[in-house]
């Protein structure tokens, strides 16, 4: 336990030692997000009745900085140490492969958490956006950010330079949210894309955290929350399935 | 005595190139172990599969009696690695490292022993600076200190003098035999081979994944029979010819004989005196494990062609 522990605060003061750039630097970019689309879409477009779209967005934006921050922790933290070689001391210590999964994936959930909150709270100071549903909404951001860390960790032991990995990201993180319905409802598409958009995982975390910030959502959240936890399971598997085989860490 | 590593049979290949081709090997509990071979001889990889670094394609090793891959946490436990690279964790301070690190062994409250290594390495006045700041010499030390806050009875030292300048390999060297008088295995590569003669009781060499010999020093050094060198001046320089064929070279007023017994030194002043030449200067130079480290890589070097 005492060794999880302390690869796990381990990972909380890697990322707190450098805040301004892991939790203040997002949630300034996801709040010039919200301003922009603010002053251009506010008046024009109101997605579900009596929902206006800043209220719309708002959860959308705070879950795709959830998403995102869960991803860069477990990442960059791992390529980093692959990079600078200090993952020996990881690697040859007696630190069980689930413990380092577990460590892992709990800081990209605080992260996550931390920059979700930050980002939440940020918005209250400008709009008026009630939790409706605090739980689901929480539960949402715990699956989401876990399912993101672990993510993250298998690109980040996957990929052996830093271009790998951002090609991980703009290709496959950057279009998953965006064309998860973080800005506009799917049921705004063409039925194709629509259909499409189902496919996507990240969907239906945006969905569920946006039924618990407003109640309502495009589909029911209890599909959402099995589909998320089904990829979380799906995801943590082959991570600890990696770090069991030593993929590409233990040569 | 007890095994503390034990490697069989066990064989790494990278594509068509075997770095390791079965190799046995047994180091016993207590020994002060030196693995050598010349640069790509397979050191770091054999290194490496003891400490779970890289994994064996076929054959068994154990530390401490515990298999590294069936039982890796206890075989783990039971190892202190000191890496051959200058790695580090650039975001903590030395004494927040050696922290972290005892955690993952499960060690919460160190400090006694963390203060302890940090005065016996010297880096007392360093335990708050950031790893950055420290010079190529202390992050070495501070990697021997992260191999020992676990207190564990196997150490393997992989190139651990590599950049430090000699005052402090001498501390480093004093604080690794005091170790070992302490029960701990100490298994080392290095490329300073005097060192590995005065502290190794037993030498392994590696030699393109092979391995070439396995004795202790005292034995491969007594080997070099012809080892001896008898180094004159003489006045006038000139070898007898009684004793020519003893002779090895003679160039810069210098005359090496090759003797195979000290009593033949005797013989050799006799014949000098009797054929009136003046010894200015004798030196006796005998094998030491270097020579034997180059015969054994030009004879395995002979056997191949």
């Amino acid at each position: 336990m005492t060794g999880f522990l302390t690869l796990f605060f381990k990972e909380l003061l890697r990322f707190w030692k450098v805040s301004f750039q892991t939790v203040v630097a997002p949630m300034v970019s996801t709040l010039l997000y919200l301003l922009i689309f603010y002053h251009i879409l506010e008046e024009r477009i109101e997605i579900y009745p009596g929902v206006a779209y800043t209220l719309f967005l708002i959860p959308g934006l705070v879950m795709m900085a959830v998403i995102q921050n869960a991803f860069a922790n477990s990442s960059s933290s791992v390529i980093q140490s692959k990079i600078s070689g200090n993952i020996v001391f990881i690697l040859l210590s007696p630190l069980s492969y689930r413990a380092i999964f577990c460590a892992y994936v709990l800081a990209s959930i605080v992260r996550g958490l931390l920059v979700g909150l930050g980002v939440y709270l940020v918005t209250l100071i400008f709009f008026e956006a009630p939790l409706q549903l605090p739980i689901w909404a929480l539960l949402f951001v715990i699956l989401g950010s876990a399912m993101l860390g672990a993510l993250g960790l298998i690109a980040g032991i996957w990929s052996d330079k830093f271009d790998q990995l951002a090609a991980f990201q703009n290709f496959i993180i950057l279009p998953l949210t965006f064309l998860s319905g973080v800005f506009y409802t799917v049921h705004s598409l063409p039925m194709g894309w629509q259909y499409l958009s189902h496919l996507n995982p990240f969907f239906y975390m945006i969905d569920g955290f946006r039924y618990g910030f407003l109640g309502v959502s495009d589909i029911s959240p209890y599909i959402s929350l099995l589909v998320v936890t089904l990829c979380l399971a799906v995801l943590s598997t082959l991570a600890i399935y990696m770090l069991k085989s030593g993929y590409k860490l233990r040569t | 005595m007890l095994p503390a590593i034990e490697v069989q049979q066990v064989r790494k290949c990278y594509g068509a190139l075997c770095a390791l081709t079965d190799i046995d090997l047994t180091i016993y509990s207590g020994e002060f172990f030196a693995l050598l071979g010349p640069n790509g001889a397979g050191k770091t990889t054999l290194i490496s599969i003891i400490a779970g670094l890289a994994l064996a394609d076929s054959g068994l090793v154990k530390v401490m009696g515990f298999d590294v891959i069936r039982q890796y946490q206890q075989s783990r436990r039971n190892l202190g690695v000191v890496p051959q690279e200058l790695v580090y964790d650039p975001f903590f301070s030395v004494r927040e490292i050696l922290k972290i690190q005892s955690g993952y062994y499960g060690i919460s409250d160190n400090d006694a022993w963390i203060d302890e290594i940090l005065e016996r390495l010297d880096l007392a006045s360093k335990a708050d600076a950031n790893m950055r700041a420290l010079s190529g010499g202390m992050k070495r030390r501070v990697l021997v200190a992260q191999a020992l806050v676990h207190k564990p009875p196997v150490i393997i030292l992989d190139e651990p003098t590599a950049g430090v300048d000699v005052e402090l390999r001498q501390t480093l060297w004093a604080f690794i035999r005091q170790l070992n008088r302490d029960g701990h295995t100490i298994i080392l590569t290095t490329h300073y081979l005097e060192e590995a003669e005065t502290l190794c009781n037993r030498v392994a060499v590696l030699k393109a994944g092979k391995l070439i010999a396995l004795d202790t020093t005292n034995n491969l050094v007594g080997k070099m029979t012809d080892g001896n060198v008898l180094r004159l001046k003489l006045d006038p320089d000139v070898v007898p010819p009684g004793l020519q064929a003893l002779q090895i070279s003679h160039a810069h007023g210098v005359a090496e004989l090759r003797i195979e017994n000290f009593e033949q030194v005797e013989t050799i002043i006799a014949a000098m005196r009797a054929a009136r030449i003046h010894i200015v200067e004798m030196q006796l130079q005998q094998p030491d494990l270097e020579d034997v480290f180059v015969h054994l890589l030009s004879n395995h070097r002979k056997d191949d062609a």
